[in-house]
């Protein structure tokens, strides 16, 4: 009996091990069914909401929106952002805060987007880029406003 | 604790390391395995490779922060996870979620339950030395992720639920493709079945290893799969349930063996129970806010929060202390994977070493989620 019921398992595992074995020669046949992308030579398009690191945008007049309220610095957890103001002298004499510089660390960024929804003016927005090695992390931290560009008008 | 080297020790017992960087962990995890031939006499788990103190970090953030370093806990139900918290919040706030974040909320856990279990298939089948269904998995788990990054932005750390709702409104295409995925992956499944499930070879090698009884389970504190194959029911979504699982109709599956076999057989068929919750809720998303309107400063209350909620591995609750500031005094995340971790050294012994990644395989361990 011991020889019959050792047969018997020796057919039922093989015959299992066949039923796998087709579909692995199934999927060896349909070559379309596979779905690598070659990358790099071949690129996904990624999803418009896609968080790939924090930019600002600016306009053909180079004028971005940021006022400088810092409420993208306070709702970071990481402590991305670092917000430099600076007291502008306005055409009626008084004095206007504004954004001198908005620096940006990526390396430190985890891509959460707090400082997106937290935004009142819409002035960052995610970008749908993720190649981000470089030689040196000196290279990560990123002065986000064009130079030379200001705020756009009617943006309190 | 005391450290052993790869050493014999005097009753001729041979005492080896596994990990901390071993394939089969998945993960930073030390084990120091004590052997008698192949025999396993005994299993130390050394744990603080990936320590990141995620509670004390947490401790300095505000209750909108937060949330997003939970996804770094269980890096595979990090919605999951993000929902536990937003449900704490919430209850201090005492907040009423709108019916479409609700609904948009359970769907995308049920979608991570999906990916989390179905990347789980794989890796065990690899580890127990099949390596194509590792591809197969894959194949299917990257359709969950475009959907994701679709939606929330990301693939994997989401950070989509918030205090009073979830960040964005679904994505246009969201319906769509969750339909085709569904239809999909139910021919999957039986593909799942045909090339593992029924394989004799894989049978032989799970039924009866790294037997637990459920007296055992349930004081060792396992929750989840691992506790609904030893037949008793837990789960939280039927328990205690949040976010309207109360008006859904699903089963609960349980097995009765306690091997790793059950252990299995009970994760294939949540992949089942998942799809049918999907199902009956792609059709029927309310329309409305998926936001609730909360103040741009989060205080909650002095007091005490918990709550729970079911991941892929089973019970995850946050608990909340607050003292009425901005920042939580004490936050506390109980993990299911450190629970079920601490059972393997029960269900190894007296079992061969080859039998370990199998074990291992079927407790589901996500390294991040043990060592937080």
């Amino acid at each position: 009996m011991f020889i019959v019921d050792y047969i018997k398992t020796v057919y039922n595992a093989s015959t299992s091990l066949l039923k796998g074995m087709r579909m692995t020669g199934y999927y060896f046949f349909n070559h379309k069914e596979i779905i690598t992308l070659q990358y790099p030579d071949v690129k996904q398009e990624l999803p418009e909401r896609f968080r790939g690191e924090v930019v600002m945008t600016h306009d053909e007049k180079n004028e971005h929106r940021c006022t400088g309220c810092t409420a993208c610095e306070l709702a970071c957890p990481n402590a991305t952002i670092k917000i430099v103001t600076k007291q502008e002298l306005q055409p009626d004499g008084k004095k206007k805060k504004a954004l001198e510089t908005f620096v940006y660390h990526l390396e430190l960024c985890t891509m959460c987007n707090l400082c997106i929804v937290a935004c009142p003016t819409d002035a960052i927005k995610m970008a749908q880029t993720f190649e981000h090695s470089v030689f040196d992390r000196n290279q990560l931290t990123k002065k986000l406003n064009a130079p030379g560009s200001k705020l756009m008008e009617g943006v309190e | 604790m005391q450290y052993e080297e790869v050493a014999t020790t005097q009753d001729g017992n041979l005492v080896i390391n596994v990990g901390p960087q071993h394939p089969a962990t998945h993960g930073v995890m030390h084990l120091v395995i004590t052997l008698h031939g192949e025999t396993i006499l005994n299993v130390q788990p050394h744990l603080g490779y990936i320590h990141r103190s995620i509670e004390k970090m947490c401790e300095s953030l505000s209750y909108r922060q937060f949330i997003y370093s939970t996804s770094r806990m269980d890096y595979l139900s990090s919605h999951i996870n993000n929902h536990g918290c937003a449900l704490a919040v919430e209850k201090g706030l005492q907040v009423e979620v709108p019916e479409r974040a609700k609904v948009i909320r359970v769907l995308m856990d049920e979608l991570t339950r999906i990916a989390s279990h179905v990347l789980w298939w794989g890796a065990m089948a690899m580890d127990v030395g099949a390596l194509t269904p590792f591809f197969h998995a894959f194949r299917e788990r990257e359709l969950i992720n475009d959907i994701m990054e679709e939606t929330c932005g990301a693939r994997l750390t989401m950070n989509y639920m918030v205090p009073g709702g979830v960040m964005f409104d679904l994505h246009p295409n969201f319906v769509k493709k969750v339909k085709e995925f569904v239809a999909f992956f139910r021919t999957k499944i039986d593909e799942y079945d045909t090339l593992v499930t029924y394989n004799v070879i894989f049978q032989e090698r799970m039924k009866n290893v790294g037997v637990i009884s459920a007296a055992d389970a349930v004081s060792f504190g396992c929750t989840g799969p691992v506790l609904r194959a030893c037949g008793v029911k837990s789960d939280i979504r039927k328990l205690a349930p949040y976010d309207g699982y109360e008006k859904l109709n699903f089963e609960e599956p349980l097995e009765t063996a306690g091997d790793s076999y059950a252990r299995y057989l009970v994760r294939m068929r949540e992949l089942r129970e998942s799809l049918s919750i999907i199902d009956q809720l792609i059709d029927n998303i309310p329309e409305g806010e998926f936001q609730a309107k909360t103040k741009a400063v989060l205080k909650l209350p002095k007091g005490e929060f918990y709550s729970r909620v079911e991941t892929a591995r089973g019970e995850f609750g946050v608990y909340i202390i607050s003292e009425g500031g901005l920042t939580p005094y004490r936050i506390h995340f109980r993990s299911p994977g450190f629970a079920n971790l601490s059972c393997l050294n029960h269900i190894a012994k007296g079992q061969k070493i080859g039998d370990l990644v199998a074990m291992m395989g079927t407790l589901d361990l996500v390294i991040p989620d043990i060592d937080r």
